[in-house]
């Protein structure tokens, strides 16, 4: 597998360029999650029941060259982890891009709990948040700052000892606090993934277009952004041509996520479309076997002449 | 520009005020909540007018709309205050906790002509919108039967800190989960004459209910039957789903995809064929200038921001139409807790002949009468 190597940020702490593989695996199929259909969802999630099922098709990945593994802050991710730290040789190569938080975990409890109860329940140590809410009725900004840190430590937990060149903030939570216009987290999340974990931040989202202008306010500069760009304009917000059009101003590196928009686009013309794209650093896809694993290398190193 | 006010910062209101805020012809002017430290952060860092009322809140900021995404419980009287003030209003779901309340305020907002919707946002879903349209065209016939079902790992143990577990204050699987699948029966059936074998069952819940279960009876040869649970670990988030039984075949259809079965005697609508039909989510959905959670969330919000320009007061879930669920839900509830007088027999057409078919306690009744 070929990899490209991209520009670093000017404020990139990190003394290794980052080098993204062309082709990333996700992690949705593991987890039943699926665009398209419930019952598919359903059927996948009773096969990736046992964490061997899902270790065993992370195996076919890596033989096939596909190394780096796109990941929800999942419990069950952990167990993949600990597979992974303990057969070191095996797992020679392996990266963990890490998608934080699993955000089902938070709105179920947010429901239960409502807001400050559902961040408690997931915060290692429940004295900080009382603390600063006992200190009065409005939280400064280090207890903002030490609040969100805290819950990115711990979700990066299950992590550690192992390669998380990027680590990404899901798109529920950017497009979220894109929409709030609650800038200054994107900032506190950047800096903090540089600092404690030597990583590029990583945003996910549905509006690409409206992210990356915001993100370069913050000095974000060339941030890593994964979105959705597929050939139909499936989940493009702001569109297909303005996507295009970010695309060619080359300033960010785009990783590609729904290529095949669950599936209402063929293998071949869906890969066909995001390799004509310009400035697009990798594809993420979701696969159960190896032959899907294949064929879809296959379909990328044929097709992604660039 | 329509200027937006925006009431309860829960999990709801911080949804709507991301979408709101996103909206290119929205100015969120002002929001409200009582909770200190959220009015603090937000008007901290997103530069947001902040109140601690909705009094307030109408008072420093010169507002077109509002939002309120309040518990339950507090829906009619902000809502009342705010057609008041001849301000449009954008409501969560369920819409209000007294039938009364409901139809009062609906035709408070007709005779003031401002537009007015609840946030039943599964209208605004393709793929239950797609069913809409097959039914309507008569695609699968006369309906007979619907079945309309949602699950989700809501309460899972016996605990729950917030309104939602206050009976009250509209919480419970009923209003919180309940409500949408009745909705979607309304979309497709109307409103039921009355509701029968209805349970509002505990599971977890010290004071709400976890399950709901009913069956609905209208005029005609249809009725629909509701299976809800919130304390369903086995769905990874909530999955509403109905299917559909008519003369002429069958409609399932969920959040994805629509599969629909039609017979070789059905009038065959554009794009579908005898036998099965399957069209998923990326065909039927319409893209949205923004995505948070689902287009349906920016489409409903797009569809408000759209008749507030245009002046339509009337529109997909305007307070009438939720008015419809409300009543529903009053059916159901009282079903369920015995409140029910006794109803009027169902008129069954068979065909044939028209007849009465009575229910047993009628002839219960009878046979006292005459002992």
């Amino acid at each position: 597998m070929t990899s490209v190597e991209t520009r670093i940020t000017p404020s990139d702490r990190a003394v290794e360029p980052l080098r993204l593989d062309r082709l990333l695996f996700g992690d949705n199929q593991f987890f039943g999650v699926n665009h398209m259909s419930e019952e598919k969802a359903r059927a996948q999630s009773m096969r990736f029941q046992d964490i061997a099922a899902v270790i065993e098709v992370l195996d076919a990945a890596h033989d096939e060259q596909v190394r780096s593994f796109m990941c929800t802050t999942h419990d069950r991710i952990a167990e993949v982890a600990d597979h992974v730290r303990a057969h070191p040789q095996r797992y020679r190569d392996q990266v963990f891009l890490p998608c934080m938080p699993y955000a089902h975990k938070y709105a179920n409890a947010m429901t239960e709990d409502g807001p400050v109860g559902a961040i408690k329940r997931f915060l290692p140590d429940e004295g900080f948040l009382d603390a600063a809410l006992r200190g009065g009725r409005s939280l400064a900004t280090k207890d903002i700052e030490g609040i969100t840190t805290l819950l990115i430590d711990s979700e990066m937990k299950m992590f550690a000892g192992l390669s998380t060149p990027v680590v990404f903030l899901q798109n529920v939570v950017v497009d979220l606090l894109l929409g709030l216009g609650f800038d200054e987290a994107f900032t506190i999340f950047a800096e903090h993934v540089r600092s404690r974990y030597g990583a590029e931040p990583g945003f996910i989202t549905m509006n690409a277009p409206m992210l990356l202008p915001v993100l370069e306010r913050l000095g974000i500069d060339d941030p890593v952004i994964c979105a959705n760009l597929n050939k139909v304009g499936f989940r493009m917000s702001g569109g297909i041509e303005a996507h295009r059009a970010l695309l060619e101003q080359g300033r960010c590196r785009m990783i590609a996520m729904s290529v095949f928009a669950s599936g209402a686009i063929p293998p071949a013309e869906a890969i066909a479309w995001v390799c004509e794209q310009p400035n697009i650093s990798s594809i993420v896809f979701g696969a159960s076997s190896r032959a899907n694993i294949a064929s879809t290398r296959r379909l990328v190193e044929q097709l992604w002449t660039r | 520009m329509v200027r937006v006010g925006l009431a309860g910062l829960g999990k709801m209101g911080l949804s709507h005020l991301a979408i709101f805020r996103a909206h290119p012809d929205v100015e969120v002017a002002a929001v409200c909540d009582p909770t200190g430290y959220v009015r603090s952060v937000l008007g901290k860092y997103t530069g947001l007018v902040t109140t601690a009322s909705m009094e307030a809140m109408v008072e420093v900021a010169d507002l077109d709309a509002v939002v309120i995404a309040t518990p339950t419980h507090m829906h009619s009287d902000m809502v009342g205050a705010a057609l008041e003030r001849g301000l449009h209003v954008f409501c969560e779901k369920p819409f209000c906790l007294d039938v009364a309340d409901a139809e009062r305020l609906a035709q408070l907002a007709r005779d003031r002509e401002l537009v007015t919707q609840v946030g039943y946002h599964n209208r605004y879903v393709g793929a239950f919108a797609e069913a809409k349209r097959l039914v309507e065209a008569g695609a699968i016939g006369r309906l007979t039967h619907v079945l309309a079902e949602a699950y989700g790992p809501v309460v899972l143990k016996e605990q729950g800190t917030t309104w939602r577990s206050r009976k009250a204050a509209g919480g419970g699987c009923l209003y919180d989960y309940a409500a949408h699948p009745l909705n979607l029966v309304n979309w497709y059936l109307g409103e039921p004459r009355f509701a029968t074998g209805s349970v509002l069952n505990r599971v977890f819940s010290a004071e709400t209910d976890d399950e709901v279960l009913t069956t609905l009876r209208y005029d005609d040869q249809v009725s629909a039957q509701v299976s809800v649970s919130w304390s369903d670990e086995s769905q990874r988030k909530m999955t509403t789903r109905l299917t559909l039984w008519g003369t002429q075949g069958r409609i399932f259809v969920d959040r994805q995809e629509i599969q629909v079965y039609l017979r070789d005697t059905a009038s065959v609508p554009q794009g579908y064929r005898t036998g099965w039909n399957v069209k998923y989510t990326t065909e039927l959905t319409d893209p949205v200038w923004f995505y948070l959670r689902g287009e349906e969330y920016s489409a409903q919000v797009a569809d408000f921001v759209d008749r507030i320009g245009q002046g339509r007061v009337e529109g997909v879930n305007d307070f009438a139409s939720a008015a419809v669920t409300d009543r529903t839900i009053a059916k159901l509830v009282d079903d369920a807790t015995g409140a029910s007088v006794p109803r009027p027999p169902v008129v069954v057409d068979t065909g044939r002949r028209r007849r009465l078919r009575l229910p047993r306690w009628f002839d219960r009744t009878r046979k006292a009468a005459a002992a």
